[in-house]
């Protein structure tokens, strides 16, 4: 990442400095590791409960969590959160599914589903960029919109009916041999075109620009608006997507499917090492982080009542993000 | 004061008011401060003098409580009095002002002295004496300029009458006339209480300091009576070994600007925001280094926001190789080869992200640049863009853990690193340490040689000379003189920045700046300007 | 001495200064009122019964809701965010609901709020104290929390249920003086609990403080504002409104229940941002919060006047809360411009 600078003075691997910097500038390492742990905590407690299809469960089941995810990580590494991303995405599930007996099937479902989330992404982004009204304000009344929205077009569809397509099923929640979630046909092309994204495209460089600081962004020519905008088009886009996705897996079409997993989203980012203050983070340890989170809930549902579950679930999140601030803060 | 009760207690111990002994403190594997030391007696106006890094922003954070110390001892009139935050500082008789004034601008002022227990008659009194009589203290501080703002908050802190008043740089962003008041008025402080007075500029430090500590690498390597010619000793002291003549070479550089019959790269025609600035006329050309002297608020603030796109002009036109631009957003300035370095850094970095980052951001910045990078030609650019610069990157891989000097040199390399044509700097050396802002000169010079057109605001004077060709002085929004910079010695731009023709008096205070001790002021200028050599500037 | 004041600020007459700013410093709150104003007038318009009895009872039913949005207001104001406070409302309610259905009469009902109350500063205590001492960012830890407060709500009551004591649910229902309809007891309560909290809050030296760390920590810190001290009291300040919230949800359902209403936070957010209290700290107060939290529950209210879907309702409230800020960002900047 930084060869222009490793260059003026190589750090040698055995330095202190190197192993004390690692979970900084790697936060992926220290996340794998408790993935890690977590496992292998599970498979002591409850012998037998790990095997390649327990993973493949947990991994079907991170993929929603890791997009939905991956709308906050790109939206708090420039400083915002997308609260709305819950309703788009039940929006888009449902709305696909009023579609399956008319005319044109899931494939019109999907694309007015799409076009409609996109839509609601760039008001959001309008909201932001051009108008400068605070993410979190803008997001949650587009959720408020989206949310209305849904429930009205749930009333005019009563009378057709609705189902979820059996290709959306298929998608989300098959495995392939047992093993193998057919959702990851759709996530890996996600996470790689997001981790390019955010590695080796200007783009990228841009919404840590954006979130780091904005004057500094618009001193340097970036328009930050025209940032914005792509970026919560793109980000509903990702709740759309995760919205079909998790109806095929539940094979369910409400209208407040995805809403539970709002909370988490932020929380899997949170944990995968983005600040929610903008400018530091990444997609990978997002990904790492919704794994985490997916596999704790599933284990605390086996030994926990749903009271105490929510309690350690609350607690790892504040543990660990201070573990973060600890390790990042201000030398 | 609690401490008025132990007056008698120091007399009989030292003499001292306020002593620090012995403190240290890292930060991580940084040293930042090495049993360094600092005494200052009753009565007087302590310099404490340091490059930057050399850890007097530690020394004042520790004194006032902001940070705690690893180890060492602090005694106030004889009584060890360690502070834990400010406002314990406070209660032990120490009290700062800094740069940055610690006002809250949502509150009015008068809210703002509730919250600092501050006694109204007594800040009214100093408010007269910084000459703002008039303020109305319901007014929500945010309305208010920020040189008033700077007065409010030493006049609050001169009210609570500490034992030791901190000045840390409140100097560095006031025009010139306030700072003749500022200074007038610490100079007055009584026989019983002293005053830490920090600035980067000697000539301050000469025109009304007792003595000066001076810092370096965390430790205290001297202290020193401040007399005429005591500055070359303070500048050796600071610098350390290897200290280099660095102001010949920038001498050197100075090519005359041969402009008569070449077009100007930027020409500003009665240029006007609509407020402060009303009427700036003048052209700027390639090859040359273009001074802009001004006092505080006249104008040059907007003229900047202008030129470099981030405000628009209410009337005017600006023309950039003969065609006339229309800014709405910096990246039109930048598109036109008209970029910005601005005296924050704080506004000018992404403070978490890298070196390289830093100085990569404007390739990425227009839409059409969003897509691939490519990484191998990117770093090759900034690599050659750290070297040109000098920047030491040890610390690249956040630009936050860079020194301040490091730190101004990286929003320079990004502009470098793209090429300049035109730059737009505003007071890009304040703060900063002899060293540094000579290398920062050295390079405008390089730039300009090379074809590029720069446009130099400084709050320092003498800076005027010792870099530019030429020199426009703005005063109520207006450019009311222009000159070469060879013949525009300090007391000249003063006469101009006060819009007086010349051989007309000055005011009384400026005068007294000016020519209170001429030999030490001159050899101060001399002093920092050459890093210590007594070498002559050698102007074309 | 004349030059430097002449070139600090431009001297004006001292009326006129003081006021224009308070136009300048009040015009969101003002700008809201003549909102709120028109859209009574739109209510007359389309309900043509609407009147002040209807007012009184728009204003019961916004009791918890505004509760809620004053707790926001505080710790906002603070320059932070308290995304619990629906869990902590979920659980003072559900602990005061179910100590009251085990502790039938109105003595120990007495001692059950002021114990209920004393539940709500520690809440706070809880957030405020893992925000200073973790440093991590305010949203997280009160998300976070958000889950172990709604976690022991479930804990308390698995299900909806307990009881409220008569004199509690008496306090929030019906008018204050038999008769005169339009002076409803919440409406009162409401005022009373804000005069008794905030206003001599906000005139104290903790007040200025709070305004103090939202608007500029490292300045409030050099004026020796004890930051970390504030912002802990700023939580329990809100954790104490907070369980008012809770008590009044308790007080007009009569039960507590476990599950949060995540609109209140939310909502809560919505209107102290619609009420001119600045995301970024230090600016606003809790009049304006009130009123945006009447003007939100007024636009539902009309919906349902004009026979229009209800959900057409939440459609309107995300409107006007996008469109207010969206217009007060578009005046905002073309009064910088010009």
């Amino acid at each position: 990442m930084t060869a222009a600078t490793d260059t003026v003075t190589p750090q040698a691997w055995w330095r202190p400095a190197v192993w004390r910097n690692l979970p900084r500038d790697y936060p992926v390492v220290p996340l794998v590791i408790l993935l890690v742990l977590l496992v292998v905590v599970v498979q002591l407690t409850q012998p037998g409960t790990v095997n390649a299809g327990w993973a493949a469960v947990n991994i079907r089941q991170a993929v929603v969590l890791a997009i939905l995810a991956g709308c906050q990580t790109l939206t708090m590494l420039t400083g915002g959160i997308d609260l709305s991303v819950a309703y788009v995405a039940s929006m888009s599930g449902f709305v696909t599914a009023t579609f399956v007996h008319q005319p044109g099937g899931w494939v019109l479902g999907i694309t007015v589903a799409l076009a409609a989330a996109a839509l609601a992404g760039l008001v959001n982004g309008v909201g932001v960029g051009v108008f400068r009204v605070h993410p979190l304000i803008m997001t949650l009344g587009m959720g408020l919109i989206v949310y209305g929205f849904s429930n009205v077009w749930q009333l005019q569809n009563v009378q057709t009916g609705s189902g979820v397509p059996s290709e959306l099923r298929t998608v989300g929640s098959s495995l392939a041999g047992d093993l193998i979630p057919y959702n990851l046909v759709v996530f890996v092309p996600i996470a790689i075109v997001l981790l390019v994204l955010l590695r080796r495209t200007g783009y990228g460089r841009m919404l840590y620009a954006v979130g780091d600081n904005p004057v500094a962004a618009r001193l340097s020519g970036v328009r930050s608006w025209q940032v914005l905008v792509v970026l919560y088009v793109i980000s509903a886009l990702l709740a759309g997507i995760a919205g079909l996705l998790q109806s095929g897996l539940s094979n369910t079409a409400s209208v407040t499917l995805v809403v539970p997993y709002l909370l988490p989203s932020v929380a899997a980012a949170v944990i995968g090492g983005t600040s929610i203050l903008g400018g530091r983070g990444g997609y990978s340890g997002t990904i790492v982080g919704a794994l985490i989170l997916t596999v704790l809930t599933g284990y605390l549902s086996i030994i926990l009542p749903e009271p105490w579950r929510q309690i350690v679930f609350g607690s790892i999140v504040v543990l660990v993000a201070a573990a973060y601030t600890r390790v990042t803060a201000e030398a | 004061m609690t401490a008025t009760a132990t007056v008698t207690a120091a007399a009989t111990t030292n003499g001292l008011l306020l002593e620090a002994t012995d403190v240290s403190k890292t930060y991580g594997a940084v040293v930042a401060l090495d049993h360094a030391s600092l005494s200052v007696r009753p009565g007087e106006v302590h310099a404490l003098m340091g490059a930057n890094g050399a850890g007097k922003s530690t020394l004042v954070k520790i004194l006032t409580g902001a940070v705690t110390p690893d180890s060492g001892r602090i005694v106030v009139r004889g009584r060890e009095r360690m502070s834990h935050s400010p406002a314990d500082a406070r209660r032990n008789g120490l009290v700062s002002v800094y740069q940055e004034p610690a006002v809250i601008l949502d509150l009015d002022i008068r809210d703002n002295l509730r919250l600092t227990s501050t006694p109204l008659e007594p800040f009214r009194h100093w408010l007269n004496e910084l000459g703002l009589a008039n303020l109305s203290l319901t007014r929500l501080a945010r309305r208010l300029p920020l040189a008033s703002l700077r007065i409010v908050d030493l006049a609050r802190a001169l009210a609570i009458e500490p034992d030791v008043l901190l000045l840390d740089e409140i100097t560095a962003a006031l025009p010139a006339n306030l700072t003749e008041l500022v200074l007038r008025v610490v100079q007055q402080q009584g026989n019983d209480r002293a005053v830490i007075f920090i600035s980067h500029r000697l000539i301050e430090i000469a025109a009304i300091c007792d003595r000066a500590t001076v810092l370096r690498n965390g430790e205290t390597v001297g202290v020193v009576d401040v007399t005429a010619g005591s500055e070359d000793k303070i500048v050796d002291l600071m610098l350390g070994e290897g200290a280099v003549a660095l102001g010949q070479q920038v001498a050197s550089v100075v090519a005359a600007a041969a402009q008569a019959d070449r077009q100007p790269r930027v020409s500003a025609q009665a240029l006007s925001d609509g407020r402060r600035l009303h009427d700036a006329t003048f052209d700027l050309y390639p090859g040359e280094v273009l001074g802009v002297v001004a006092l505080e608020g006249q104008g040059q603030d907007e003229l900047f926001d202008l030129l470099s796109g981030a405000e628009r002009p209410a009337a005017g036109t600006l023309s950039v190789d003969g065609k006339p631009v229309s800014f709405r957003h910096p990246a039109d300035a930048i598109r036109k080869g008209m970029v910005f370095v601005a005296a924050d850094r704080a506004e000018a970095l992404l403070m978490q992200r890298s070196v390289r980052e830093n100085i990569s951001l404007p390739f990425s910045a227009r839409l059409t640049q969003w897509g691939w990078i490519n990484l191998g030609r990117e770093g090759k650019k900034v690599d050659e863009a750290v070297a040109t610069l000098q920047i030491d990157a040890r610390a690249g891989s956040e630009v936050r853990r860079l020194s301040g000097g490091n730190q101004q040199k990286v929003t320079i390399a990004r502009w470098v690193a793209s090429g300049v044509k035109t730059m737009l700097c505003f007071d890009p050396t304040r703060g900063i340490d002899i060293r540094t802002k000579t290398q920062i000169y050295i390079l405008l010079r390089d730039l300009a040689a090379a074809g590029a057109a720069i446009l130099l605001y400084t709050s320092e004077l003498k800076e005027i000379q010792l870099a530019c060709d030429r020199v426009i002085v703005i005063f109520g929004g207006q450019v009311v003189a222009e000159m070469p910079a060879a013949g525009a010695d300090e007391a000249t731009l003063l006469r101009a920045a006060h819009n007086l023709k010349p051989g007309a008096a000055l005011p009384e205070e400026v005068v007294a700046a000016t020519s209170a001790d001429k030999a030490a002021v001159e050899a101060a200028i001399q002093a920092d300007v050459d890093g210590g050599s007594a070498a002559p500037v050698e102007q074309p | 001495m004349s030059a430097p004041a002449a070139s600090i600020g431009r001297p004006r007459s001292r009326a006129a200064d003081s006021l224009g700013s308070f136009g300048r410093d009040h015009a969101w709150t003002l700008g809201l009122l003549v909102f709120l104003a028109v859209l009574l007038l739109f209510t007359k318009f389309v309900n043509h019964n609407y009147d002040l009895k209807s007012l009184a009872s728009t204003a019961t039913a916004v009791l918890p809701l505004a509760l809620a949005a004053v707790a926001q207001a505080v710790v906002v104001i603070s320059g932070g965010i308290d995304l619990s406070v629906s869990a902590q409302m979920a659980l003072t309610s559900c602990v005061a609901a179910t100590l009251m259905k085990e502790n039938p009469g109105d003595g120990t009902a007495v001692a059950i709020v002021i114990g209920v109350l004393l539940l709500g500063m520690l809440l706070g205590a809880i957030n405020g104290g893992l925000v200073v001492v973790t440093r991590v960012p305010d949203i997280v830890v009160t998300l976070a929390t958000s889950f172990v407060w709604a976690g022991f709500a479930l804990l308390v009551r698995p299900a909806p249920g307990g009881s409220a004591a008569g004199w509690l649910k008496d306090l929030v229902v019906g008018p204050l003086i038999p008769g005169v309809d339009f002076v409803p007891k919440a409406a009162v309560l409401l005022v009373v609990i804000v005069a008794v909290i905030w206003i001599p809050l906000s005139r104290a030296r903790l007040g200025l403080s709070l305004y103090a760390i939202g608007s500029n920590r490292l300045a409030a810190f050099r004026s020796g504002v004890p930051v970390n001290r504030t912002k802990l009291l700023s939580y329990i300040i809100t954790g104490f409104i907070a369980a008012f919230a809770g008590l009044s949800l308790t007080a007009s359902t009569g039960i507590g229940s476990p599950v949060p209403e995540p609109t209140y936070t939310l909502v809560s957010i919505g209107a102290v941002v619609l009420g001119g209290v600045s995301l970024a700290g230090g600016v606003g107060g809790v009049f304006g919060p009130l009123v945006a939290v009447v003007v939100l529950q007024l636009i539902r209210d009309d919906m349902t006047f004009m026979h229009v879907d209800s959900n057409y309702g939440l459609v309107a409230q995300g409107f006007i809360l996008i469109g207010v800020l969206m217009a007060g960002s578009l005046i905002q900047m073309r009064r910088r411009r010009t």
